[in-house]
């Protein structure tokens, strides 16, 4: 082995944040056109057109979701169980909304009927809303912590309820997601359309992200000043295999402003959030949608990556029982396993990345009306 | 206490999900590599034809695909919201080829779909063809790592439990991707997806044969399909996962209920072919059974002998009173009192602790369980019989329907005399449901089948349920059935509409409701 085990946990901590962003960027394409679809296109082809550009690639981004979970399973299997028992009722709203979406974008277009093609339009934004708020939401919710705490046997105990995940300040990150991810749709649809729905999505993408830059620094000020952070006062060698019932945490205003303290580069990533989706305005409105969409992959990016700063050591925080709290250190799977998920990441995710860039490729250019007779939806 | 009504409803709910996944998950293994057979032949020979069917075969293809994607969802992220015990409990081995199954097989076949339907005009004749490869590639690989997952549900391998974290550990990651029962299931399982493509093939050309139109589109099809078909089917009988049921004591537990076996028979042991298995009286009553039949399937052999369910209920209550030594060695273990003795004596039992985790059933402290909930806890490591008993059987015969149809199919095909046999037509018309009934039955068989064990002799599956309200999940699971039986109906009525105009719908001009009916 070439690492120990203190490293490839933070390894995997970066890898889950590396999937995070591969679903942002790619799969925010997806949700932010479809959150759109009634702002952007008015007429019913209007938003065949907008559907019909993420057509050929939807499929393959959303499995950044599916595989970032299949990660956390494999990589913090404790994170997994107690997050994902702990969201029920979220999870089971993106769920729902997640599974509208594949047979929406292919049943859509196949029977004519107004009714049937405004009730999928209808699904299908949902689809792309509902999940593009609840992730901001429930990142909200890392930071206050929820409420669960383990029995000896390690069994995760969650206190229920759906409404107590939902409050001003979680919204407020929900619209933060909610925010960013229209204005990547929005360049998406810019990048691919032309005509009244390209002057359209410049100016959803210019709305949304000046709402952006509002609310998270709103956030930023929140989260820093107004909420209590979580920090680690004792806890055993991390580089040991550990459970979370063996530390001390204690609860704090500013607490999550401790990393920042210690190393003061990562002001960086909350700096960039910022700075990356206004030069995406930018070239937005100079007619540069690839650069712009470029420059908002980088606030994605950086959005992510200031969560998991923040938040570092922590992956779930718990309200009820700050010491049982889930950190990377103690809620990740054994040695063995991080190592070959390690190595089974670094050959095949490569691999991915160029078939992906390679289908991208294909597709590229806009979509133009005449392609609409040779859809094969 | 165990909360029994939200042990059933996870159940019920993760059942249900599975079985409606895999409605449309066998019909994208097999239609893939159909279709990437039709496109190697256009490829080769240039005859548009095989593009056309290509095209048509994908457009069925896609409305089922999209389906088996959005019910997958809910699959990969069940073991979480629903089985968090569980997913502590094993995450350390079970995560990995859910994991690399994202990374190595979904990712392939989700990317590379999108080219199949929107690359005809981008990508070169070649080019196209190696994208359809890869989708059915990908798709088949996919099938590879869940299967592997599964397996290691039914027969545990390459990993240890660890008291310090409370949980199994990977100790041999090549014991667990070459587990035995994970490569019969693999054979078995992609060969009957090939099995439900090809019948689908089959009985919707049959279906325009009947009506005499698209004839030589309809031909060709059914020529591809009754040749693929026929080696799969075969396939799935004689490579057919009975083998796997002598792997582990699960599987062996499992092959008793199959049988509806209760004594241990001389070997070979005589196979059952109907009878009424009663698990109160603990026989089958009515039973018409076969010498020999069953010890040659199942060991492959004359003289191993097959144990029957009393034997294996008696063998389970020796387990289950070593699994409260473990369990009371692990308590103390956890208290603190880590001396090199007490590590040694739970090192030695420590396999049956699964065991006595099952009495937790009857009471929670394990150890001071009395007799009758011993002999109560070795009842339950049997699974009722009748399912699994009349599961095995109707998938049995479903299968040996659609033996008889592909031999006749292959037959009359190659003598070129296939559109006279109206008999044949309406059988292969018919048979398309019998894919289905097999499969669903199959998954009945093989997880039902695994009770009273989620992870086969280490977790029961009462314990490995989230800590949750049954009001949660009853409402999950009420979602779930409204959204999934309006998704179906949608669906079947889209795959109906689109089977039934055929060809034509790909607006090529050349087909039978184009008004040029002279192919």
């Amino acid at each position: 082995m070439i690492f120990d085990y203190e490293t490839l946990k933070l390894i995997w901590l970066l890898l889950v944040g590396a999937l995070l962003i591969g679903f942002a960027i790619t799969g925010g394409f997806d949700l932010g056109v479809a959150a759109s679809l009634f702002l952007v296109g008015k007429t019913d082809k209007e938003r065949q057109l907008a559907l019909t550009s993420i057509g050929p690639t939807w499929e393959g981004n959303q499995v950044w979701f599916i595989t970032a979970g299949g990660a956390i399973f494999a990589a913090f299997p404790l994170m997994y169980a107690a997050a994902f028992s702990g969201f029920y009722i979220a999870l089971l709203l993106i769920l729902v909304s997640l599974i509208l979406r594949p047979p929406g974008l292919d049943y859509r277009s196949k029977l004519s009927s107004p009714i049937w093609r405004t009730t999928w339009d209808i699904c299908l934004f949902l689809s792309g809303f509902i999940p593009a708020l609840l992730f901001g939401v429930a990142f909200g919710n890392l930071f206050l912590g929820i409420g669960f705490h383990y029995d000896n046997a390690l069994m995760p105990h969650p206190i229920e309820g759906f409404f107590a995940l939902v409050n001003p300040y979680t919204l407020l990150l929900g619209l933060v997601s909610l925010s960013i991810i229209l204005v990547h749709g929005a360049l998406f649809l810019q990048l691919k359309t032309s005509n009244s729905l390209n002057k359209r999505a410049v100016k959803i993408a210019y709305i949304s992200g000046i709402l952006f830059v509002i609310c998270f620094s709103t956030a930023w000020y929140w989260t820093i000043f107004k909420i209590e952070g979580f920090q680690i006062i004792a806890i055993p060698n991390i580089n040991e295999s550990l459970t979370p019932l063996s530390k001390e945490v204690t609860k704090g205003l500013q607490f999550w402003l401790n990393n920042y303290n210690q190393h003061p580069l990562g002001y960086i990533a909350p700096l960039l959030s910022i700075s990356g989706v206004l030069a995406a305005l930018v070239f937005s409105a100079f007619n540069y949608p690839g650069i712009a969409l470029f420059c908002n992959s980088i606030t994605l990016s950086a959005l992510i990556i200031t969560a998991g700063f923040t938040l570092f050591p922590f992956i779930l925080p718990s309200s009820t029982a700050p010491n049982h709290s889930l950190t990377i250190w103690d809620a990740s799977s054994s040695k063995l396993t991080l190592t070959w998920m390690f190595w089974a990441t670094l050959i095949f995710l490569p691999i991915v990345l160029s078939y992906t860039t390679w289908v991208f490729r294909v597709m590229r250019g806009k979509v133009l009306e005449k392609d609409l007779l040779k859809s094969p939806y | 206490m165990i909360n029994e009504t939200l042990v059933n409803l996870s159940r019920l709910q993760f059942a249900l999900t599975a079985l409606y996944h895999f409605l449309f998950v066998p019909l994208t293994l097999g239609l893939s590599f159909v279709l990437a057979i039709m496109e190697s032949v256009y490829v080769m020979t240039g005859k548009v034809i095989y593009k056309d069917m290509t095209r048509f075969w994908g457009k069925l293809f896609a409305i089922n695909f999209v389906m088996g994607v959005a019910t997958g969802i809910t699959l990969e992220f069940q073991f979480g919201t629903n089985w968090a015990y569980y997913s502590h409990y094993v995450g350390d081995i079970f995560g990995v080829p859910l994991a690399i199954e994202g990374l190595m097989a979904f990712f392939l076949e989700s990317t590379f779909v999108g080219l199949f339907f929107f690359g005809w005009d981008r990508l070169s004749k070649v080019q196209h063809l190696a994208v359809t490869w890869l989708v059915a590639l990908g798709s088949n690989l996919s099938a590879l790592w869940i299967l592997i997952a599964n397996a290691w549900m039914q027969n545990p391998v390459g990993a240890e439990f660890n008291y310090e974290t409370m949980r199994m550990e990977l100790s041999d990651l090549a014991a667990v991707f070459f587990n035995p029962v994970a490569q019969v299931k693999f054979v078995h399982t992609v060969a009957a997806g090939y099995v439900t493509g090809t019948v689908f093939v089959l009985g919707i050309s049959s279906y325009y044969l009947l009506k005499k139109r698209d004839i030589a589109f309809a031909r060709r099809s059914f020529a591809v399909a009754a040749g693929f078909g026929l080696a799969s089917i075969l396939s799935v009988l004689v490579l057919g996962d009975e083998s796997g049921y002598t792997i582990g004591e699960v599987q062996k537990t499992k092959l008793a209920a199959i049988e509806g076996m209760w004594e241990t028979e001389p070997p070979p042991a005589a196979f059952t072919v109907f009878g009424i298995p009663n698990d109160t009286t603990q026989s089958t009553e009515f039973a018409l059974k076969i010498p020999y039949v069953l010890g040659l399937i199942a060991t492959r052999s004359i003289d191993i002998p097959i144990l029957g369910m009393k034997d294996i209920i008696k063998q389970n209550e020796e387990k289950i009173r070593k699994g409260i030594a473990a369990f009371s060695l692990l308590q103390q273990l956890r208290q603190g009192e880590e001396s090199a003795d007490t590590k040694n004596q739970f090192e030695a039992v420590k396999d049956s602790l699964g065991y006595g985790l099952l009495l937790k059933k009857y009471t929670p402290n394990v150890i001071d369980a009395n007799e009758e909930q011993i002999h109560q806890a070795a009842l339950d490591t049997i699974p009722k019989s009748w399912p699994v008993f009349w599961g095995f059987r109707i998938m049995v015969g479903a299968g040996a329907l659609m033996l008889l149809l592909f031999l006749a199919a292959f037959y009359y095909n190659a003598k070129r005399n296939v559109e006279n046999k109206r008999w044949l037509l309406k059988f292969a018309l018919y048979s398309i449901p019998l894919p289905w009934i097999a499969s669903e039955c199959g998954w009945i068989v093989a997880e039902y089948g695994r009770q009273p064990w989620a992870i086969g002799e280490i977790l029961p599956t009462f314990l490995g349920v989230s800590s949750i309200s049954s009001y949660q999940v009853s409402l999950s699971l009420a979602s779930l059935v409204i959204l999934y039986t309006g998704l179906l109906v949608v669906e079947l009525y889209l795959m109906f509409k689109y089977a039934k105009q055929g060809p034509s719908t790909l607006g090529t001009g050349r087909y039978y409701h184009e008004g040029n009916a002279s192919s």
